[in-house]
């Protein structure tokens, strides 16, 4: 581990300050993904900016029913937030189905958005990955890959990058439309959360659209006004990431698909908005049929590697599913 | 003297219990030596085979805070001839990776892991041959396997009679490399006073550190001490020397004081060994009324370039079933691998999983209940041997097994049962451990108020062997237990082998018996049964194999019936509820005898369902080396356990009756599960662990 300043800032603008003039910066919320990383010698920051006392720890409702929810917001608090398991079922058990209860009480809004992937070469300093250091070359490509993506990756070349994004509550957040509010170096702005992570590409070092020192101040969550759930599939019943999951909202009327919302966990660098798979759903008879048909459509693009082949019939499986089980609850 | 109701078989609780709760039972990462301890951290190789082509300390040493850099160049010269990965920065080549090659010993933890990144090496490097199979062309018999088994048994005509069997079963079954993950990783903590050595260490046997430390360092064993009162989990990666020993005796040699080395999560995947990964095929030949004719077990797995660790997976079968015609064979291949060790039940563990779900197989295959199957196949006497039981009730295990779990009426078609999305099904599996004692001496001393130490080399990692020696040598003493003070766990007392082989209270309890008897006949002897005014102090102990371990097979059993859920949609697989039944002789506590068969349970459902150690076959590591990756099951993985036994003492076996109850637990286990999500779903997977990937497989999907 290297060492490094900590620092606690008297606002928000002042922490912005101190990382824009320190490009090995980094800001620090709960610490349970950055300060593991820092352990590995994975993230090897020269400064920490200590973030949990700048942004706000509450969830606050915005005019149109939606919330706001802080940064530093716990996610077991954001899980446990009667608004919450109301008007989004989906996020409050995205959150729940992440972590453990110790890990919940302490990682933040922000910072979960932010984890970093759980691929095994990229916590390996001893190991190629071009993510955390381009060039070198992609470990998981050819070596241990059960859980990594199947859609969006890129195959070869100096930016092949197959990792997936480990958020639950991400996947929730991107099914949901959320907006992630930032103050930056250069102001304030509104990210729509798909926009926020980013496919590998030709430079799987980024992670996100964020530019350094922008700071995750809020989430905004619109209002949804139909029924949300999510669904994660994984190796034990608890305590481990997904290998898919899905994160789905639907509103039928008459028997036919009005407003489908569908985002897909565990599959890809991103969380994954199952766009195709939602525009072949609306409009068309709420059944198992057409479910199962929305989602080859989505999973028709999928480039599984050797030995994750198995989470194309798993990502089909859940689709179908959560989306039965959402007509069942309309009922 | 009074009299008093019997301790043993009572659920007295754990006595180290409150300090344990209280945080005041210190394990050897929190001794106090008394002067400032220095910390030593690690580099390890990140190539498999090769040699050390260039090494640079020099910005390391440079750091403010770090005290020495051993390397191979500079580390102190070990003597004698010590095994395996033991010669530790020794020489410049490597045999596996995670190979220490340098050694960072600073004032603090935080600053000796630091100067680790500020030790440069480069290797020359050969290309890692890590991936064990059974059609390598450089397998070979070991001499011996584990625990002193022959490497291959062969009984009449097991070709002929699989050829003229009425039905067959031949089938190949997978286990992959496990690695032992105890909550206490490996600690030790040195300290020299001119030519002698003390550590604190866990450890599973300080006297089995103490000789190694003794050839190492040229010593007698008299300047070498090893304390050990506390182990925070072993389950056999303590149990033999590893390089953390030796390193921390090593590093606070070369900077003259107090040096402790605990490894990393990470490193528990490198440096402490692991379970083979096994390859095994399996024949069996029955009548049409399922007497089993013919058994065949042949096994393939993996030993280290530097060591021959060479597990006993098929010595279960030589004593399970009858059969006239029988066939067991062990064969390794060496890789680039570090050197491998005992895990829980090393040999009947993994042997289990393909024997008993063959039997499942077969059993399916016959048309009879899998029960039923196995009690058609009990042998009168030990089928190898051709020598008696000393005692086994494996049939009353599967009886009453059957009876406590609701077997009876079980629909035995697959796909049968579901509720919901979930697909139910049940499954069930025999259980074996060999029942073993090893000598052990043992030294108790009375002063004139009737206080008794009983003075005594064992080891509790965690087993609950503070409780049950106490209650043996209250008994054995005929007093209560708050007249026994207990010492264990430091090589200063009389020496026993360590906590192993489910040996621990059948060798440490008989050695305090005998003595405690020794002692009392003295007493009515030589004092007529009055107390001395100054006490009196009694040498003894038990000389190791049982009397009758020549003329009686011994062995535990048991039985487990398993129920499984299978979620159609996703393969998640669950134990809502199981059954275990147990033949383990004399239960000392009831309290901490539950404790280790639902551990050893627990471990092995985890086994079946999700441990795994992923190697990379180019880069030749193992790639979830930390417990977010390295699945261990969860309580939510597991349901209700429903954990009994028999009250049937071995009265052949030890002076206790007992059978050692460590390992029997995890044996079968993994079958158990296995036959049950056949049941389920109607797969058979036979490589585990059963993951959610394999039921897609197993379905045509992937
Ligand atoms: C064993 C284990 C199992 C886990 N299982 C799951 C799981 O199943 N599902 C799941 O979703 N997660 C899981 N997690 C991950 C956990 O959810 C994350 O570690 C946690 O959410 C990170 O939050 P934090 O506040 O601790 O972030 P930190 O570690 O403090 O920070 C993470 C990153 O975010 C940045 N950051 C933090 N706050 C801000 C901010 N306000 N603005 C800008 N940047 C910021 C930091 O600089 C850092 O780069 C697991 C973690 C562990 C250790
Ligand atoms: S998948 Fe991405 S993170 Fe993993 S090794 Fe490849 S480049 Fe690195």
């Amino acid at each position: 581990m290297r060492e490094f300043r900590y620092e606690r800032a008297d606002d928000v603008d002042g922490a912005v300050a101190l990382l824009a003039a320190d490009p090995d910066g980094a800001f620090l919320g709960g610490g349970t993904n950055l300060v593991d990383l820092m352990k590995l010698g994975v993230a090897t920051p020269d400064l920490l900016v200590d973030v949990r006392q700048l942004t706000s720890v509450e969830v606050t409702g915005l005019p149109d029913g939606g919330l706001r929810i802080g940064a530093a917001v716990p996610n077991a608090d954001l899980a446990a937030d009667r608004r919450v398991r109301e008007r989004f079922p989906v996020l409050a058990q995205a959150l729940l189905s992440g972590a453990s209860g110790q890990l919940r009480n302490r990682a933040t809004t922000g910072g979960n958005l932010l984890q970093r992937t759980r691929c095994g070469y990229f916590t390996d300093v001893t190991k190629p990955c071009n993510k955390r250091a381009p060039g070198s070359g992609c470990g998981a490509l050819e070596g241990v890959h059960r859980n990594h993506a199947i859609l969006g990756q890129t195959l070869d070349g100096p930016g092949a990058c197959v990792a997936t994004h480990p958020s639950d509550m991400a996947v929730a957040l991107v099914a949901l439309d959320a907006v992630v509010q930032v103050v930056g170096p250069d102001g304030e702005r509104g990210i729509p959360i798909r926009e926020l992570h980013r496919l590998p590409d030709d430079d799987p070092s980024r992670d996100t659209t964020l530019r350094h020192g922008e700071l995750i101040t809020a989430v905004d969550v619109p209002v949804l006004g139909f029924a949300s759930r999510y669904r994660k599939a994984r190796e034990r019943a608890s305590f481990a990431f997904a290998l898919v999951s899905v994160a789905a909202a639907l509103r039928v009327e008459d028997g036919v698909v009005a407003d489908v919302r569908l985002a897909l966990g565990g599959v890809a660098h991103a969380p994954w908005r199952a766009t195709a798979a939602e525009a072949a759903l609306r409009g068309q008879p709420a059944t198992e049929e057409a479910f199962g048909a929305a989602a080859d459509a989505e999973l028709a693009a999928a480039t599984p590697l050797r030995d994750n082949g198995f989470k194309v019939p798993l990502a089909r499986n859940l689709v179908v599913r959560s989306l039965l089980d959402l007509v069942e609850v309309a009922r | 003297m009074t009299t008093i109701d019997r301790l043993v078989g009572a659920g007295v609780d754990r006595i180290d219990g409150p300090a344990k709760v209280r945080g005041t039972a210190a394990y050897a990462y929190e001794q106090d030596p008394g002067e400032p301890i220095a910390h030593l951290a690690v580099v390890q190789s990140t190539v498999n085979r090769g040699r050390i082509t260039r090494l640079d300390p020099s910005r390391a040493e440079a750091m403010t805070g770090v005290l020495a850099v051993l390397t191979p160049a500079n580390a102190p010269r070990l003597a004698g001839d010590l095994a395996s990965d033991l010669p530790v920065l020794q020489s410049p080549e490597v045999h596996y990776q995670g190979q220490v090659v340098a050694a960072v010993v600073a004032e603090t933890s935080e600053i000796a892991k630091a100067a680790v990144g500020g030790v440069v090496v480069e290797y020359a490097a050969e290309v890692p041959d890590v991936v064990l199979s059974a059609d390598r062309d450089d397998l070979y018999a070991p001499e011996k396997v584990m625990a002193g088994f022959d490497t291959d048994s062969v009984i009449g005509d097991v070709d002929g009679a699989l050829a003229a069997a009425a039905v067959t079963v031949d089938a190949t079954y997978e286990t992959p490399a496990q690695h032992n993950n105890p909550i206490e990783m490996h600690a030790s903590m040195a300290r020299w006073d001119g030519d002698s050595l003390t550590l604190w260490d866990a450890n599973q046997g300080p006297h089995t550190i103490v000789s190694d430390l003794v050839k190492g360092f040229a010593l007698e064993p008299g300047q070498v001490r090893v304390i050990s009162p506390y182990v925070g989990g072993a389950f056999g990666s303590k149990a033999f020397t590893h390089p953390n020993q030796m390193l921390a005796a090593m590093a606070a040699r070369v900077v003259g004081r107090t040096v402790v080395f605990e490894l990393t999560r990470q490193q528990m995947f490198s440096l402490v060994g692991h379970r083979t990964p096994t390859i095994q095929r399996i024949r069996l030949g029955a009548d049409p009324e399922g007497r089993l004719t013919a058994i065949s077990h042949e096994v393939v797995e993996h030993t280290s370039k530097i060591s021959e660790f060479a597990e006993q997976t098929a010595t279960a079968t030589r004593v399970l079933y009858a059969a006239a015609n029988r066939r067991t064979t062990h064969r390794l291949a060496r890789l680039d691998v570090p050197p491998p060790t005992i895990m829980r039940a090393p040999g009947e563990t993994p042997g289990m999983f393909a024997l008993e779900s063959a039997m499942d197989e077969l059993a399916v295959a016959l048309g009879i209940d899998p029960v039923e199957l196995r009690i058609r196949n009990e042998p009168a006497e030990d089928p190898e041997r051709h020598v008696p039981w000393s005692s086994r009730h494996l049939v009353e295990c599967l009886r009453t097994g059957a009876e406590r779990f609701g077997w009876a009426g079980r629909d035995p078609r697959p796909r049968m049962r579901t509720e919901g999305r979930w697909l139910v099904g049940t499954g069930v599996a025999a259980a074996t451990y060999p029942t073993r004692r090893r000598k052990a001496d043992c030294r108790i001393s009375v002063d004139g108020r009737g206080r008794y130490v009983v003075e005594i080399d064992g080891s509790d990692i965690g087993t609950g062997a503070w409780t049950t020696l106490s209650q043996i040598a209250a008994d054995a003493l005929g007093v209560g237990l708050d007249a026994v003070e207990l010492r264990i766990g430091d090589s200063r007392l009389p020496r026993a082998g360590g906590a192993g082989g489910s040996t621990g209270l059948a060798s440490w309890g008989s050695a305090v018996v005998l003595t405690a008897r020794d002692l009392r006949r003295r007493l009515e002897e030589q004092y007529g049964g009055q107390l001395p005014a100054d006490g009196l102090v009694v040498d003894g102990g038990v000389g190791g194999e049982s009397p009758h371990a020549k003329t009686h097979s011994m062995h535990a059993f048991g039985a487990h019936f398993v129920e499984v859920r299978v979620d159609r949609d996703t393969g998640e697989v669950r134990v809502p509820r199981a059954t275990s039944v147990y033949d383990g002789g004399t239960i000392v506590n009831a309290k901490t005898a539950r404790s280790q068969f639902l551990g050893g349970f627990s471990m092995g459902i985890s086994m079946a369902l999700h441990e795994e150690s992923q190697i990379d076959a180019r880069l030749g590591h193992y790639v979830n080396h930390d417990l977010a990756e390295y699945h261990i099951a969860t309580n939510a993985d597991i349901g209700e356990l429903d954990i009994s036994w028999l009250d049937e003492p071995d009265e052949l076996a030890n002076e206790i009756g007992l059978k050692g109850i460590g390992e029997i637990g995890i044996t079968g286990a993994a079958a158990a599960v296995a036959n049950a999500y056949w049941h389920a779903t109607g797969l058979r997977i036979r490589d585990l662990p059963i993951t959610p990937g394999k039921y897609f497989r197993e379905l045509g999907l992937t």
